[in-house]
């Protein structure tokens, strides 16, 4: 089987003899077998950690849950300084989840003490809660990767599962920062959808947190601005 | 110099950071990964606490059942502060917002495990390690802790008998970097890795905080107690969580029969799994009865592991398993605070030994160690900051081990020398264990080390070179199995998890913990 990897500028490509094997397994392969100066991130192999998350043939996988096909193409993320191969530099999309103040305020004693969460209500947020910070979402926005300051998906995911949760006492504080360079930067084009490895939907929590942000009175930016432009056609 | 500096970004780095700064310290965390992405987020089952939201449960029961699955070699005190603070725990995780399961009633919802008199695991599907890990890393953003990715630790830096910050390489950069504080706290996992694919385990659990701390001259205790988990998925080893079984799984040998009590504590099924396997059988674990709608509300990611990495649908087919390594009960040794036997150094989860575990760990009480302990150690490493006065001067750097590790012209690889050891470890110090097979590991370690000077690396870039990485893990590894193999040939007897087929009971006289340490160049263990 032949594999083609991207590394630096050019494209590499080695032959193996392993069939039915993850990604992962066959550029363990690579390295331990053939060539120990690739470069590539890993953790539990078991889709968990979201270390590996890397394109094959320009679509965002975890390298341990694809399954190697005839001349694949492997490639590190977009929208990410490589650090080399297929390893990227994730602290930037990480720092997002500050911007976003994605937390909840802790709780007091009394607060916790008459704590009542229904299954249903755990369910609101119990897939957003599954994101493994993996970085597949990142590498396919478009916004992003033209406007490195959006604060995008996995962070905007995140702030939705605070916001949503029945616990939460302090909705403002995260809605509040994800106005600017947040939700309203989202184009909602849905690239981030099918790249999820957990089946994770961002564009439809950020139309959450514009519904939210809607009924505690603030203002879409775009839709305001429209209105400005309008009046000075005028 | 910060107060407290905090080595490991798991589950148990993360809690030790956030308590330690709302004591008031200045914290700074290193991690070899990224902070969500160590060993904690594998962790299935549950996180263990006697709420009773499901059916009777008390703290005593809870304390009983720790004690007995230990065997005798546990701190009765430990287990009672583990188990007594159990319930105020999981309020705090309620009220950081961990997304816990919950019952009807909206209270946390509770599994059985193995082991347990009632339903005690409080899960969040089959997600809890995960879902509690990414909550401590959200808080960590609120309280604007500082957290340095990519760090693998060379050495502590140690001088007159105490801590005072500890050496990394930049795997990134790979610089080598100093970090001074007034007190250390490790936590960084424990050393499963050993067995290589033989274990449930993520790549990184390679012992390098244990070893970092032997070499400074902490005291080690109870390395020869390593746990097997009764179900790793065939192939892979990959983790089949304990609550399959906790929700009513069966394992069935080949004839399809059920062999074992399947709740029984994890050394105890591994052994029955393990002489089904040794007499030329298959072991499946079967959750078809479970019914798709449980499996994908409860078991969700069971599900998707046997899919991808066994080939078989839970909900309709049996799933292939094997016992594999999973959790090491022993670590730096650690008194009541959790501080190791070298003054301002720190430990805590699973590269500590609390004694809480002793000779086999309950599922779902790792969780809850480390946020027990977790929640500790950060105080009492910034009341040891405090009254501090040491000054440490700037410590002579290790030399650049990069330069120490390239071996250009070596024609044997150190990956299959890892994977070969590995191997040997599984068969020959695993889940049962005789003096000849251990004098034979023995043996071929001390080869190995023999060898190491001629074994090293190829590549000799200094950006992400994560062929020096595993290097450096792999030298640590090797000294963690001479540590496991000659303690488990000393303790001539059968406790928990260590079985010796030559000495298959317990022995009265071995009815203690035993301490690892360095003497010189040479491994005393008493």
């Amino acid at each position: 089987m032949k594999i083609n990897i991207q590394r630096a500028s050019e494209i590499t490509s080695f032959s193996i003899d392993i069939e039915n094997a993850t990604l992962l397994e066959v550029l363990t392969y690579i390295k331990t077998k053939i060539d120990s100066s690739l470069a590539f991130s890993s953790g539990c192999r078991s889709g968990v950690c979201g270390s590996c998350a890397m394109r094959v043939n320009g679509k965002e996988v975890l390298a341990c849950a694809y399954k190697v096909q005839e001349d694949d193409l492997i490639e590190p993320l977009r929208n990410a300084p490589i650090v080399r191969d297929l390893v990227v530099d994730m602290q930037k999309s990480y720092a997002f989840n500050k911007v976003a103040k994605a937390w909840q305020t802790t709780l007091n004693e009394e607060k916790i003490q008459t704590l009542h969460v229904s299954p249903q209500q755990a369910q609101i947020n119990e897939l957003q809660s599954d994101c493994i910070l993996c970085g597949s979402c990142y590498s396919a926005c478009p916004v992003y990767s033209v406007n490195p300051e959006f604060i995008g998906p996995f962070a905007l995911t995140r702030a939705w599962r605070y916001v949503s949760d029945a616990r939460q006492n302090d909705v403002e504080k995260t809605i509040g920062a994800v106005q600017e360079k947040g939700i309203y930067d989202c184009t909602l084009c849905g690239e981030c959808i099918p790249v999820c490895p957990q089946n994770i939907a961002p564009k439809q929590d950020i139309v959450m947190l514009k519904n939210k942000s809607g009924v505690l009175g603030y203002m879409d930016p775009n839709f305001a601005s429209s209105f400005g432009g309008f009046d000075l056609s005028f | 110099m910060v107060d407290v500096l905090v080595i490991g970004a798991g589950g148990a780095g993360l809690v030790a950071a956030l308590s330690a700064k709302e004591a008031g310290a200045s914290v700074r965390v290193l991690s070899k990964t990224y902070p969500t992405r160590s060993q904690t987020c594998m962790a299935q089952g549950g996180i263990n606490a006697a709420l009773g939201n499901v059916g009777e449960d008390s703290v005593k029961s809870h304390y009983e059942n720790t004690l007995k699955s230990a065997h005798g070699i546990a701190d009765e005190k430990m287990i009672d502060k583990l188990c007594s603070s159990a319930p105020d725990i999981l309020k705090w995780l309620d009220s950081i917002g961990v997304p816990f399961s919950r019952t009807q009633e909206g209270k946390i919802a509770q599994r059985r495990l193995g082991g347990a008199s009632a339903s005690r695991a409080c899960y969040a599907q089959d997600y809890t390690g995960l879902k509690i890990l990414h909550t401590l890393y959200d808080q960590c953003n609120a309280q604007d802790i500082e957290i340095l990715s990519e760090r693998f630790l060379l050495e502590l830096l140690v001088k007159d008998g105490a801590v005072c910050g500890a050496e990394f390489l930049n795997i990134k950069t790979g610089e080598q970097e100093q970090f001074y504080a007034k007190s250390v706290i490790l936590a960084t996992g424990g050393y499963s890795r050993i067995y290589g694919k033989n274990s449930t385990n993520a790549v990184g659990s390679t012992g390098d905080g244990i070893m970092a701390a032997y070499r400074a001259g902490a005291k080690l205790s109870d390395m020869e107690f390593v746990q097997f988990h009764p179900t790793g998925l065939k192939n892979s080893s990959i983790l089949i969580s304990e609550s399959a079984r906790g929700e009513g799984g069966y394992l069935l040998s080949k004839e399809g029969k059920r062999f074992t009590n399947e709740l029984a504590p994890r050394d105890e099924v591994s052994r029955a799994i393990y002489d089904e396997l040794q007499n030329g059988g298959e072991v499946y674990i079967d959750i078809r009865h479970l019914g798709e709608e449980f499996i994908e509300h409860n078991l969700p990611q069971e599900r998707k592991l046997a899919k991808l990495y066994e080939g078989v649908d839970p909900v309709f087919e049996i799933i292939p398993i094997k016992p594999v390594a999973h959790y090491t009960m022993g670590g730096i040794d650690v008194d009541e605070n959790s501080q190791s036997s070298i003054k301002g150094l720190f430990a805590v989860g699973e590269c500590a030994n609390q004694k809480v575990h002793g000779a086999n760990r309950l599922g779902g009480n790792s969780l809850l160690e480390l946020i027990v302990f977790g929640r500790e150690v950060g105080k009492n490493a910034f009341q040891f900051a405090e009254q501090n006065t040491l000054t440490c001067k700037v410590l002579e750097p290790c030399l650049s081990v990069l330069n120490q590790s390239i071996k250009e012209s070596s024609n044997s690889s150190f990956y299959q020398k890892r994977d070969e050891l590995a191997n040997e470890l599984y068969e020959n110090v695993g889940i049962k264990r005789e003096q000849k097979s251990l004098t034979c590991t023995l043996v071929s370690l001390q080869k190995l080390k023999s060898e190491l000077p001629h074994l090293g690396i190829k590549d000799t870039n200094k950006i992400y070179n994560s062929e020096l990485v595993e290097f450096l893990e792999f030298k640590n590894m090797i000294d963690l199995s001479q540590m496991l193999v000659q303690g488990a040939l000393k303790r001539e007897e059968s406790r928990g998890a260590h079985f010796r087929v030559d000495m298959p009971s317990e022995n009265a006289a071995f009815k203690k913990n035993r301490v690892y340490y360095k003497n010189g160049e040479e491994l005393c263990i008493e």
